[in-house]
């Protein structure tokens, strides 16, 4: 059930929710992505209200799927978090130079202050080193609103297009007026043109030289028509600011003048230069890095920045923006800290990291709910980098250590990040083999429980629910040549759980072990999911 | 009128996010300007969550600057030290203590007898909540709310 009426005119929307209903205003034939906080509720709420959503493997293949279909003259969009945007960057580098015949729109979501991602990464670096437009909507309004423009510059100008999100603007709710401005939908087809989309070097060097030009072309258009707002008052300041930092400028400095840029790359050159004219102070404020007062400086205007490095960590608000005008150099107030999260009662994952404490290993481990069991009580996880990376990491140890370290080590993934990016990791492990073995643990709780229980390839069942082909893990294990498969219910057989995970240590073989156990959260979902499937199954026999 | 701000805070699972949705939709339909800001992600395993409402003519930034809360709203008592800072000198303060806990139909419905206390310091009508309690919650719980908020009210 989604939680709003879609046919209403006006609405109190969360910036993700607006984003869904534009692309529903807006004909999107085919939206995927991989969950990640904040931007996983664009794709559920998508579906929900009746557009066509999937969730792929991994951020990469997302991206490469919603561009075939743009290469098949459809509109589609891929939704991912900052970090997802690494995994999928590979595909945002060379498409730009392809461009598209229909439409693609990147929905990358920032997390400013880490409210949860492991880095404080700033898309807008992505942007400008892939020479990708990019538009930056404020509040929840501007999302809806900026997805049709993103879709509307994309077809214009045959070009991906890059909506960054942060997690204020995905979260926070605010008014949207609907707009009478829909889109057709596109007509799929597909024209051969070898030329702009085999990008061999004969073809992608006069690509890259066409790229050039477009942003040439659409740094006038930015300039001339982009969604940017020069709002005049005071001259004695003037504030350059995009996203949900305009919001607190406006409410710290209610007297300046402001310049808005919505589309912040390629940059409204022009209109910088306009505006610097025209004020005394001249200040950037902006959250993470300091991208536009770098891009602001390198045309020779004379701009202040965070001139304080506290200010490039955290989220930006009031108070905080009041502090940079007022070059306040005193310590900020240290919050109280609040009450951290902690693995539910009852959650699976306690008993196979209990194991691993017991047994004194040197665990490298993934993201995912089970990240929490690196802090206390627990302190049972050593090392956590990005998606995947335990098999890799946890190889590596292997290779390196003294035998009887070397021994002590065990790779934990969870299932959903297994299927994101692990398996690559078992094919090295089969192929590149520790002289000691290694043992892998795959936490199957089922779900992408960390992210707001997502469905993924080993659930069985789809975005929507509806059943779909069910990977097995230890059939892929077997293929890339690991010779010990265990399946085992952590909870329900702790003791064999150990007896296993000891034994496969004492080995000097390759092990998969898959602890088998559903995540409690989402247990009673899971079992209606798949009631109403088999109920489903059963009318149609 | 300037900003009103409302915040809530609780624990992970204690309705804080709900209850902050109930009372933007309720001021959204009375037709002010609304903003809500929260941060979703781990609350669901226990941690810590708060939610600012703002509502008024025009409202810009969702989130309440420090000492701007007209009211804090909290659903645990351990919350407060976490959140007063957000407190307007002056501002109230309401918790789990001001109302008569031992009488909820649930524990669960904490979050709309709060609300029901909350919403014997504005004279927004009854019949709105009423009606916005009904409009966000699945009907099976209308019964056990309507008798939580009054409760709250009571308190
Ligand atoms: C590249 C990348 N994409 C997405 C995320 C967000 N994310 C963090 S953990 C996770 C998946 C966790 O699922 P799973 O491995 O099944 O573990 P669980 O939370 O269920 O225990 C996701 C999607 C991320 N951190 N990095
Ligand atoms: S949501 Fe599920 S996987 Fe995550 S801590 Fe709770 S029970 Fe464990």
């Amino acid at each position: 059930m989604p939680s709003f009426d879609p046919s209403a005119k006006k609405m109190l929307l969360s910036g993700n929710e607006a984003i869904s209903l534009s692309m529903l205003h807006c004909n999107v034939q085919i939206a995927t992505g991989y969950p990640g906080t904040p931007s996983s509720e664009i794709l559920e709420t998508y579906s929900e209200i009746g557009g066509y959503a999937q969730w792929a493997p991994n951020e990469k293949v997302a991206a490469e799927v919603a561009l075939g279909a743009a290469f098949g003259h459809a509109r589609s969009v891929v939704t991912m978090k900052h970090v997802g945007l690494n995994v999928a960057s590979d595909v945002l580098y060379t498409a730009t130079y392809s461009g598209v015949q229909g439409s693609m729109v990147w929905i990358v979501a920032d997390d400013p202050g880490q409210a949860s991602s492991q880095n404080e990464q700033d898309t807008r670096n992505h942007a400008k080193a892939a020479v990708c437009p990019m538009f930056e909507p404020s509040n929840s309004q501007e999302a809806y609103d900026m997805v049709r423009l993103a879709f509307q510059t994309s077809e214009r100008f045959g070009i991906p297009v890059i909506l960054r999100m942060t997690t204020r603007v995905d979260h926070s709710k605010s008014i949207v007026q609907v707009s009478d401005e829909k889109l057709e939908a596109l007509k799929p087809h597909f024209v051969r043109d070898i030329a702009s989309r085999v990008m061999v070097p004969g073809y992608s060097k006069p690509a890259a030289k066409r790229l050039r030009a477009k942003m040439e072309e659409m740094a006038a258009w930015n300039s001339a028509e982009g969604p940017n707002r020069m709002e005049m008052r005071s001259t004695d300041l003037g504030i350059i600011t995009s996203g949900i930092s305009y919001h607190h400028v406006r409410e710290a400095a209610p007297e300046a003048s402001v310049l808005k840029i919505g589309m912040s790359y390629p940059l409204p050159v022009n209109l910088i230069r306009e505006f610097a004219a025209k004020v005394g102070r001249l200040v950037v404020i902006e959250e993470n890095d300091p991208w536009l007062f770098e891009g602001i400086s390198a045309l020779g205007i004379k701009v202040e920045g965070k001139y304080d490095p506290i200010y490039r960590f955290g989220e930006l608000d009031v108070n905080r923006v009041r502090r940079i005008l007022a070059k306040d150099q005193s310590p900020e107030p240290v919050p109280v800290k609040g009450r951290p999260p902690a693995l539910c009662q009852g959650c699976p994952h306690r008993e196979s990291f209990a194991v691993l404490n017991e047994l004194n290993c040197i665990v490298s481990g993934d993201i995912g709910c089970y990240t929490l069991a690196a802090l206390p009580p627990l302190s049972a996880m050593d090392m956590m980098i990005d998606m995947g990376a335990a098999i890799g990491m946890g190889l590596g140890l292997r290779h390196v250590l003294p035998r009887e370290e070397a021994k002590r080590v065990v790779s934990v993934i969870g299932d959903s990040t297994f299927i994101h990016s692990g398996i690559t990791g078992l094919v090295e492990m089969g192929y590149n083999r520790p002289s000691t073995g290694h043992v892998v643990i795959i936490l199957d709780n089922s779900i992408t429980a960390m992210t707001g229980q997502q469905e993924h390839p080993g659930t069985g069942r789809k975005l929507d629910h509806s059943p779909a082909y069910k990977v097995n893990y230890g059939e892929i294990a077997k293929a890339a040549g690991i010779e010990n498969v265990f399946e085992v219910n952590p909870v329900k057989e702790y003791d064999k759980m150990k007896a296993l995970v000891k034994e496969a240590l004492e080995k000097d073989e390759l092990t998969l072990i898959i602890a088998k156990s559903p995540c409690i959260l989402a247990l009673k979902s899971i079992l209606a999911w798949d009631k109403a499937n088999r109920e489903k199954a059963g009318d149609q026999k | 009128m300037s900003t009103m701000n409302v915040k809530f805070a609780g624990l992970g699972g204690t309705g804080v996010v709900k209850a902050s949705d109930v009372f933007a939709e309720l001021v959204f339909e009375l037709g002010y300007d609304v903003k809500k800001a929260e941060v979703h992600g781990m609350s669901q395993r226990g941690g810590s969550v708060a939610s600012d409402v703002r509502y008024g003519e025009k409202v810009e930034s969702p989130m309440i600057p420090d000492g701007e809360a007209q009211f804090l709203v909290v659903f645990a008592e351990d919350q407060i030290p976490v959140n007063e800072a957000a407190l307007k000198v002056g501002g109230t303060l309401l918790s789990p203590k001001d109302i008569d806990v031992s009488k909820l139909p649930s524990e669960k419905a904490l979050n709309v007898a709060m609300l029901g206390k909350l919403s014997t310091f504005f004279d927004f009508p009854l019949e709105k909540w009423e009606k916005i309690l009904q409009k966000l919650f699945a009907p099976k719980f209308h019964e056990g709310n309507s008798i939580a908020f009054k409760i709250g009210r009571e308190g």
